[in-house]
């Protein structure tokens, strides 16, 4: 066991965990963080994405210790009273159907969406398509994800 | 009315979701919760000699290990097909046992002997590594013409030669007449690719016994909650119906692969009241691979006819379905009700004659998956039709509508009797929004820069809404195929819909809703729609084949027609008119042509607190209705797709994909576009990307997202959508259903257009960069030839 400290959605949380506790697994079990998903055990599906220190993680892919001391962000720490401009879009846009691969897709892009912007490069439907190549939507065939993510990025 | 039958709104269910509160299965945590973990056979066909738990027991955190035997023993019953196909020769179907925990054999790798019930996720499956079970390995098969040879193993001891059913339909001798008067035969061989449907959300299960009240609830991943607890009470005998509660919370994802009662919730359920804990179990992906219901995998030969006016004379067709190691519950439905009934497409055919031999392998068990045989039909028929007008020198989309079904209702040889369609406006729509007379012009640009640029047609139709109950029972179904509904009106007069349909991303709450603010003239945000819990909702036969507009909105009108007919009763009484000079608009319940009038919350008060109602009159305002459709639905539509071709490295990019439909009425376009797009990437899957294999000894090649190709989003384009609805006669609001048109109709579009960019036919699902450039090495000599 040790001991992990962190910041999830802007509170500072400590626990005794295994070592070999997975973030994903620590974000839902001992958090009860529940928005994130696990749709995949090979680092593929996409739907565990959260931000460490602002950057998109696939966080099946991280051990709870290792980010220890970092500042977490999840699906559910994204709205600040109002919903997420990329919450919003995908509501605007039809982005989702069952939901499941919803959390990780929208993580992944505000994440494409600002550093985008803050690289000053154009974000276009092919580097939309590109970006999105770790996660895996089944339902939407992807054409209004594109178009929500399109949407949020003239409003974020 | 800005939210009722036709608008695009928003979905009500959205907030949740995009905020990640909604509540899937594996987010359910019970006080006492344990954890399963089954152990899985290593071999594809094997005895079971032994099972030695004693080291697994002993292990940390280790409640129980439990076995088939100890199943078996505690009556829990065998897993059935629902639906009974007689084979040709008069004889049932061969479905060999399969038990939920397997005991003396195992027929597939993933085939469960065994299940550890620990404290942690962790213990159970160190525990379940632990378990030592010994095999005596057996010859396996894998491929499904392998497995009717003679001399191949055999998987169960009542199924001779692997042989399950062979069935027919049609007329033979007068289709080998049709075929004979031909002046042009064209004769194919496909292989429809096998499949695994992937929701995103892996089946998950957490059962719950209550011993003081004997009593369970299952916690499932389902597309159809009262199904599951039918087939888990009747027939495997779990618990009667009245103490087994089914629960599907939000699913995430089905596509046919939640339709069905697994091993794993019959085992958590027993399990539970074995340790008088609550287990829970949860797929890996792996495990999705290895245990969910695969789709297709059909190996066809056909031959269809022509008369020298390109009229088809006649069409045979001969298809061996792979069923894998046992027989799912509407396994035997799919190649023979789902698949040769849609063999006439949508063309005037005098004489088809299609048999269906459905086989065993040591593969997991095949059932549907989204479009469920009518992908396999439409891929027959529109490969046949793009070669045949392709051997014929025509123009295939003038091959199709010298052959369209013209007039209605249309009897097919086939059983289908077509209620209503428009095939040559959906060829026409298709065709103008993907510019056709264009393409000539794109294909030459295209060979400028070394690309070979082609186009091609799909005209599917589909069957959706399996109906009629008597209808579908008198060709072996188990169960009936209605749907029902429940319309509570609160003493506020907002509503609740109880319906027996199940949303995993069809977005029920919304269209629903909206149907209901169409026939009241209410604000969708007053009305709930309440789904997936058998506690709550009486019955309902859940979301499959497209059904859930046709079927399960059908059963919410007929239940509003009595509301409706019980508010103008009341209002009659306290306005002082006649019944018949009533009319709901609006929200408000008015003495036609008058301004006399009650408000919809004021019927409801007036309902609920009985102090003014006509005579004899019950008080309360809620009524329900079991709908049981009079014909199937054939949603129908033109897709157009145009690829180029890399002739260096075989690559196929989409450049163009073009939907016409014919859905019938929409309730929402916005969420039927969705179901079109989600559908078309599906088919796109099949076409270039996705192929379930395994190797000769039976062993899963591709068990994870490393080795099984889903699409990502720069595999797919923007797709085009029109509509050209014609009215469903049918149904009370005309609607044909949507959800599964886009897996059925786009692989033969795909697959068209790129073997008219090569110039070659021979060319099978999924057309990887390295088949379309050895299909394109074979044509070469031919086109320089040309």
């Amino acid at each position: 066991m040790t001991e992990v400290s962190m910041t999830v959605n802007g509170k500072s949380i400590a626990r005794d965990v295994p070592d070999n506790t997975l973030l994903v697994e620590f974000l839902r079990e001992h958090l009860r963080l529940t928005g994130t998903h696990v749709g995949c055990d090979t680092s593929q599906c996409g739907a565990c994405v959260v931000h460490i220190d602002g950057k998109a993680v696939k966080s099946c892919t991280a051990l709870a210790v290792q980010v220890s001391g970092s500042d977490v962000t999840t699906i559910e720490g994204v709205a600040n009273g109002a919903l997420h401009p990329m919450q919003k879009a995908f509501n605007d846009n039809h982005g989702l159907q069952c939901g499941f691969c919803t959390p990780g897709m929208i993580m992944s892009g505000i994440d494409m969406v600002s550093r985008f912007k803050a690289e000053g490069r154009d974000l276009t439907e092919q580097a939309i398509r590109h970006e999105l190549e770790g996660n895996i939507c089944r339902c939407t065939g992807y054409h209004n994800i594109v178009k929500s993510i399109q949407d949020a990025a003239t409003k974020m | 009315m800005s939210d009722g039958i036709g608008a695009r709104t928003k979905r009500k269910e959205d907030k949740r979701f995009t905020t990640g509160r909604g509540k899937y299965t594996d987010d359910v945590r019970m006080e006492n919760q344990a954890y399963a973990a089954f152990v899985r056979s290593p071999h594809a066909h094997a005895e079971v000699a032994g099972i030695d738990a004693a080291k697994a027991e002993a292990m940390p955190g280790v409640i129980a290990v439990l076995n088939g035997a100890e199943l078996t023993g505690d009556g829990i019953g065998n897993i059935i097909c629902g639906w009974a196909i007689t084979s040709k020769d008069g004889s049932p179907m061969n479905m060999g046992a399969w038990s939920a925990l397997a005991t003396q054999k195992v027929r597939y790798v993933g085939d469960a002997v065994a299940v550890v019930v620990a404290e942690s996720v962790a213990e159970a499956q160190a525990a379940a590594e632990a378990v030592e079970v010994s095999y005596k390995e057996l010859a396996a098969v894998t491929m499904s013409d392998a497995a009717l040879e003679t001399g191949a193993p055999e998987i169960h001891d009542n199924a001779p030669g692997n042989l399950i059913y062979d069935w027919e339909i049609g007329d033979v001798a007068a289709t080998d007449a049709g075929l004979a008067s031909a002046s042009h035969v064209c004769e194919i061989d496909l292989t429809n690719n096998r499949l695994s449907p992937n929701p995103m959300e892996p089946r998950s299960a957490v059962a719950i016994f209550d011993e003081a009240e004997d009593h369970y609830t299952l916690y499932t991943t389902s597309q159809n909650p009262h199904v599951a607890r039918l087939v888990l009470s009747a027939f495997y005998q779990v618990a009667p119906e009245h103490k087994l509660r089914v629960i599907a919370p939000d699913v995430g994802g089905g596509f046919g692969s939640k339709i069905y009662i697994y091993p794993e919730e019959i085992v958590c359920l027993w399990a539970s009241m074995k340790t008088n804990r609550s287990v829970k179990w949860t797929s890996s992906r792996s495990e999705a691979f290895m245990t969910d219901a695969h789709g297709r995998d059909h190996v066809t030969t056909a031959k269809m006819g022509f008369d020298a006016e390109g009229k088809i004379t006649g069409f045979k067709v001969d298809t061996i379905a792979n069923f894998g190691a046992y027989m799912s519950l509407f396994s035997s439905a799919v190649p023979t009700y789902l698949y040769a009934t849609l063999l006439s497409g949508q063309y005037d055919i005098s004489n088809i004659h299609c048999n269906v031999r459905a086989v065993y392998t040591n593969t997991v068990p095949v059932d549907a998956y989204r479009g469920a045989g009518r992908p396999e039909a439409s891929f027959v028929i529109e490969r046949m039709l793009e070669v045949a007008a392709r051997e014929m020198g025509m123009d295939p989309a003038e091959l199709r509508r010298r052959n369209f079904v013209q007039s209605f209702p249309h009897q097919t040889p086939v059983i289908m009797a077509y209620d209503a369609g428009d095939f040559d406006g959906n060829m026409d729509k298709a065709q103008a929004a993907a510019d056709v007379r264009g393409f000539a012009a794109r294909k030459a640009e295209a060979a400028s820069r070394g690309k070979l640029r082609g186009l091609g047609y799909a005209c599917y139709i589909e069957a959706c809404g399996i109906a009629p109950s008597a209808a579908v029972g008198s060709l072996g179904a188990g169960v009936g195929l209605w749907e029902s509904a429940e319309v509570r009106v609160n003493p506020v007069g907002t509503i609740e819909i109880l319906t027996g349909s199940h949303s995993h991303g069809q977005g029920h709450e919304t269209t629903f809703a909206q149907v209901v603010a169409d026939r009241f003239g209410l604000p969708v945000e007053n009305i709930q729609i309440v789904h997936g819990d058998t506690d709550k909702v009486q019955f309902g036969m859940g979301t499959y084949g497209s059904r859930s507009g046709a079927v399960g909105i059908s059963a919410i009108v007929k239940a509003m027609d009595k509301v409706e007919a019980k508010v103008k009763k009341i209002a009659a009484h306290q306005l002082e008119a006649s019944e018949d000079d009533i009319v709901i608009e609006g929200g408000e319940v008015k003495i036609a042509g008058t301004d006399k009038k009650m408000g919809w919350h004021e019927i409801g008060l007036a309902a609920y607190t009985g102090h003014n109602l006509p005579d004899g009159m019950e008080p309360g305002l809620k009524e329900g209705a079991f709908y049981d459709p009079v014909n199937f639905t054939f949603p129908a539509g033109t897709y157009i797709a145009e690829v180029e071709v890399d002739p260096e490295t075989g690559t196929v990019e989409i450049c163009q994909f073009t939907a016409a439909d014919d859905f019938g009425t929409l309730i929402n376009p916005m969420i039927v576009e969705g179901q079109v797009h989600g559908g078309v990437a599906q088919g796109i899957g099949q076409a270039l990307l996705e192929q379930v294999v395994y190797d000769d000894e039976g062993q899963l090649l591709t068990g994870s997202y490393m080795d099984y190709c889903m699409p990502r989003a720069d595999d797919v384009p923007f797709y085009t959508i029109e509509h050209n609805s014609t009215v469903c006669p049918n149904n009370p609001l005309g609607i044909k259903g949507c959800g599964e048109a886009g897996a059925i109709g786009s692989p033969p579009a795909i697959i068209n257009a790129i073997t008219d960019a090569i110039g070659a036919e021979d060319l099978a699902m999924p057309a990887t960069p390295q088949r379309v450039w050895a299909a394109l090495q074979a044509a070469a000599p031919r086109m320089a030839a040309e």
